[in-house]
């Protein structure tokens, strides 16, 4: 019965579909928002004859989440933070490649091939970096803001005015990091800690969101705003009197991937793409818009001087920023209740 | 007025016995597998066993309501107590939907009556200029009423500039920001039903009480109201129900803090939580809640024999 | 006789009138204004200028929403035709086809789409295409929208269709037409203004939709609506206040078209 109404279907769609869809000469991009610039786009379409379409996510679960619900086979690359491509790979939704299938492989900096979550780069290139902390607006707080207090036990001034990302990796993350105990712990009483923390910080938030995070700065919304660090720079070039904070316990470091997703439709214009953004004018292109840093050698020359000179790209030597990991099924449970326990 | 729907043709032509039954049949297939079969198999999903990160297994679990239902604990080993959270959220919803079905019947009667007691032109532009807004793009009336009462947004400015105030007066973000969104958004739906009920008013009645010394509130309260009930109660169904679904409000206005069920469904399939079996049982109860709101308000039709 | 006071009047009621006139109008008003203002930061005010419509035609996003809004016309325009359809045949099998078992049944199966919240139908129809394995894309955002379009085109329809007597059409029928002849060259005509506003409506109620698309478009598929909202997310930007204008205009250039129509139609049937 099943499988007959699944053959209707499949039928129906296709009469429906035909004549719209052509596989040859297009490529399907799930990326972040607000990341890529348009003309980069435009740049590989012209060069290759290919058509781009792009859809935007914002947070490294949403994209997860809709994948998984049955958008596979629908894009040809996406691109997941760090600990996500670990995910994706363990949940077999990647595709691999051979390196010499990518002409521009070489001009992967050397550090970033050999990476934990994808060892040797079997599915996925590097695309930028950066951190994840908060910035405060200066008109509104003058103190110091160098400690993740600032978010999770806030000075008074900045109470009720502080936007948190949407985004439990990050967000639990940093809450870990406040803490001192380690990330994914399996302790009992170190997870009740962290639950205790969030739930009482959270009377202090006046909204959760990552697409709105630099608007919600540029507008005064908010005082204080979890935030990447090129996207606080972008709000800071927006007029925003803001400053992004190192927090003396640490902050998180991430590296955003393109990977080549299982079932492409596009598989070979998925990988012309992934060869494309090797080339340094093209990553330093992405930097130049985006304000992170690229993965690829030989793009510092092609980098304005307010991005390659930005506060938020330059991290100071002490402290060092720290991975989001991925955590056992088990422990993820717990944060995932945790995490519900904070949105509802 | 359902009922009148169906009875008109009754006594009239039936030019079409016979076969004209079938003409329904392409109503029957489109919504029916594409809304009655998408329920039902929305009602299976429910039941079914939440896949780590995101998906569903096929086995039968009754987790999802147990989560709507029961706190167990952060290792979901405590003792299940009663888990108010979702409970609340419901509760939350239903009663900001009421509110603002309130504020827009207080609203939208006294307009409603206005206009349809005009006459000639000056009825037609007044009704014309209250259609509008009901055919303007919702998302794009709530962006901009979250443009209007910003922080930095065009209210506070002109306050502060007048020396009304030296604060912004804080709204965005906040249950008020969603309370006036949700009535701002549904008011015109409220307007409309009744004005065609007042249209359809016998001023006779009011006249007779007049004449029999009743006051113009008693008459509103005995007579008027009673008999504009239908488009009032449809007016307020109107509002009520896609308030209670609301999600611009809640996500543009609320700061997707002050979740409301739609939200709360929402994140389900779009956000971090990926709980499809949780999303499929939230979405039931609600439906569910509807259903009995409007099995009341057929009742209510009947009894007052409209049916 | 001598009346103690005007039935019809109540006082206050002007007042709360042009109050909710007052709140209905000042946000899309607001925003209308600072579509034109000339400057960068949507709040400050810079003088009078088109430049923001300007990059609503030409600039960097506009690509995007043209195809959006061409997405949305094109899914507007086929769901909007298509619902008008079944529901014209939906409403003279309920209202000139006598009676027949399921009839109310069918009323209410009309309506359905009406009373299931739009967040649920979101929902369902989601569940309902990555169950049997249907790709989100044009064709599932075409579907959804039709199902919800139907009841908005059936209730002008059968409306009108109430107002016409079926004496017109067994009057041509005694004179030899046979049923179809009957329908197309009696009833049909009648029809058109019944039949015009529920396209137009079902039409506007397509383009309105946010919710259901959100839940069932494809891959690289937006709406006007949902390119809206994605855009909006990140900040109101004067460019989306331009957009938004030009849609105000779009609905109540609508309204007015649909008004006439009623009148019309109004003139010939009394």
């Amino acid at each position: 019965m099943n499988r007959k109404l699944k053959t209707t279907v499949a039928a129906v769609a296709l009469a429906l579909t035909a004549g719209t869809a052509q596989a040859e000469g297009n490529l399907s991009i799930y990326h972040w928002f607000e990341y890529i610039p348009q003309e980069l786009l435009d740049k590989f379409s012209e060069q290759h004859g290919v058509t781009v379409t792009m859809d935007t996510f914002d947070s490294n679960e949403a994209m997860l989440a809709s994948l998984k619900a049955g958008k596979m086979g629908s894009y040809d690359v996406a691109v997941p933070g760090d600990y996500m491509v670990e995910i994706m790979a363990a949940d077999g939704l990647l595709d691999t490649f051979e390196s010499s299938e990518l002409s521009n492989f070489g001009n992967i900096m050397p550090e970033w091939v050999d990476v934990g979550f994808d060892k040797g780069r079997k599915s996925s290139i590097p695309y930028q970096w950066g951190s994840t902390s908060f910035s405060v607006n200066r008109n509104d707080y003058t103190g110091d803001i160098n400690t993740l207090a600032m978010i999770f036990d806030p000075p008074e001034e900045v109470q009720g005015k502080i936007n948190v990302l949407d985004s439990q990796g990050e967000v639990l993350a940093l809450a870990s990091i406040y803490l001192g105990i380690p990330q994914c712990t399996t302790d009992r009483d170190q997870l009740k800690q962290l639950n205790e923390l969030v739930q009482n910080a959270k009377p202090h938030w006046a909204s959760f969101g990552s697409d709105v995070a630099k608007d919600v700065l540029v507008s005064g919304d908010a005082s204080v705003g979890m935030i990447w660090s090129g996207f606080s720079a972008k709000a800071r070039e927006e007029g925003a009197n803001i400053e992004y904070a190192y927090p003396k316990e640490g902050y998180v470091v991430w590296m955003d991937n393109v990977v080549l997703l299982k079932d492409a439709p596009n598989r070979d214009n998925a990988l012309k793409f992934m060869n494309f953004l090797l080339e340094p004018e093209n990553a330093a292109a992405v930097t130049n818009f985006a304000q992170y840093t690229a993965g690829v050698s030989n793009t510092t020359e092609l980098l304005d001087d307010a991005v390659k000179n930005s506060p938020e790209s330059n991290p100071p030597a002490q402290p060092v920023g720290t991975f989001v990991m991925a955590c056992s099924e088990e422990v993820q449970k717990v944060y995932d209740t945790i995490w519900t326990n904070l949105k509802k | 007025m359902a009922g009148v729907i169906q009875a008109g043709g009754q006594t009239k032509s039936n030019t079409y016995t016979g076969f004209g039954p079938l003409l329904l049949l392409p109503s029957w297939l489109i919504i029916g597998f594409f809304l009655l079969l998408p329920v039902g198999m929305m009602l299976i999903y429910s039941f079914l066993t939440k896949e780590f990160r995101g998906g569903v297994i096929w086995e039968f679990s009754l987790a999802a309501y147990d989560q709507f239902l029961f706190d167990r604990g952060l290792f979901g080993d405590d003792p299940p107590k009663i888990e108010w959270t979702y409970i609340g959220i419901f509760w939350r919803s239903i009663w900001q939907a009421g509110l603002a079905t309130v504020l827009c019947l207080l609203i939208g009667f006294p307009t409603a009556w206005f206009i349809a007691t005009r006459s000639g032109v000056n009825k037609s532009i007044w009704l014309f200029l209250v259609t509008i807004p009901y055919w303007v793009n919702l998302l794009i009336r709530t962006i901009s009423m979250k443009f209007l009462i910003r922080d930095t947004g065009p209210i506070n400015e002109w306050l502060m500039a007048g020396g009304v105030i030296s604060e912004p007066i804080h709204m965005i973000n906040t249950a008020f920001a969603v309370q006036l969104g949700l009535f701002y958004s549904y008011l015109p739906f409220m307007v409309l039903p009744i004005y065609a009920s007042v249209e359809r008013y016998n001023f006779a009645l009011s006249e007779a009480a007049a004449d029999l010394y009743a006051s113009r509130w008693t008459t509103l309260r005995h007579v008027i109201l009673p008999s504009v009930k239908p488009g009032i109660v449809a007016g307020c169904i109107l509002v009520f129900v896609p308030s209670l679904g609301a999600f611009l409000a809640p996500d543009l206005l609320g700061g997707a803090k002050n979740f409301m069920i739609g939200s709360l469904i929402e994140e389900q399939f779009k956000g971090n939580a990926g709980n499809w079996p949780f999303g499929a049982a939230a979405s039931m109860i609600l439906l569910s809640l509807v259903l009995i709101a409007l099995m009341f308000y057929a009742r209510s039709q009947r009894q007052q024999g409209h049916f | 006789m001598a009346k103690k006071f005007d039935i019809k009047r109540f006082p206050g009621f002007l007042a709360i009138t042009c109050l909710c006139l007052f709140l209905l109008y000042t946000p899309l008003l607001v925003v209308m204004v600072y579509s034109f203002n000339d400057s960068n930061s949507i709040t400050n005010w810079g003088g009078l200028s088109l430049r923001w419509y300007e990059e609503v035609f030409f600039g960097v996003e506009a690509p995007k929403f043209k195809k959006a809004a061409f997405n949305s016309l094109t899914i507007a325009l086929c769901a909007a035709t298509t619902a008008t359809t079944i529901a014209l045949c939906a409403a003279v099998a309920i209202l000139r086809a006598g009676r027949f078992r399921g009839q109310g049944l069918s009323f209410g199966l009309i309506n359905l789409p009406l009373m299931v919240p739009e967040i649920v139908t979101a929902v369902a129809t989601l569940i309902f295409f990555s169950a049997i394995g249907f790709k989100a894309g044009y064709a599932t955002i075409l579907i959804a929208h039709i199902v919800f379009c139907i009841p908005f085109a059936y209730l002008p329809i059968a409306a009108r269709m109430q107002g016409i007597e079926g004496s017109y059409e067994q009057a041509a029928q005694d004179l030899y037409a046979t049923r179809w002849e009957a329908f197309r060259l009696v009833l049909l005509p009648l029809m058109m203004p019944g039949i015009i506003s529920g396209f137009l409506l079902a039409f506007i109620i397509s383009l309105d939709d946010f919710i259901i698309t959100n839940f069932v478009k494809g891959a690289g598929i937006e709406t006007l609506p949902t390119a809206i909202f994605g855009s909006v997310k990140q900040g109101i930007k004067p460019n989306i206040m331009a957009i938004s204008t030009l849609l105000l205009l779009v609905s109540a250039s609508f309204v007015t078209l649909s008004w006439f129509i009623n009148r019309k139609g109004g003139e010939n049937s009394s």
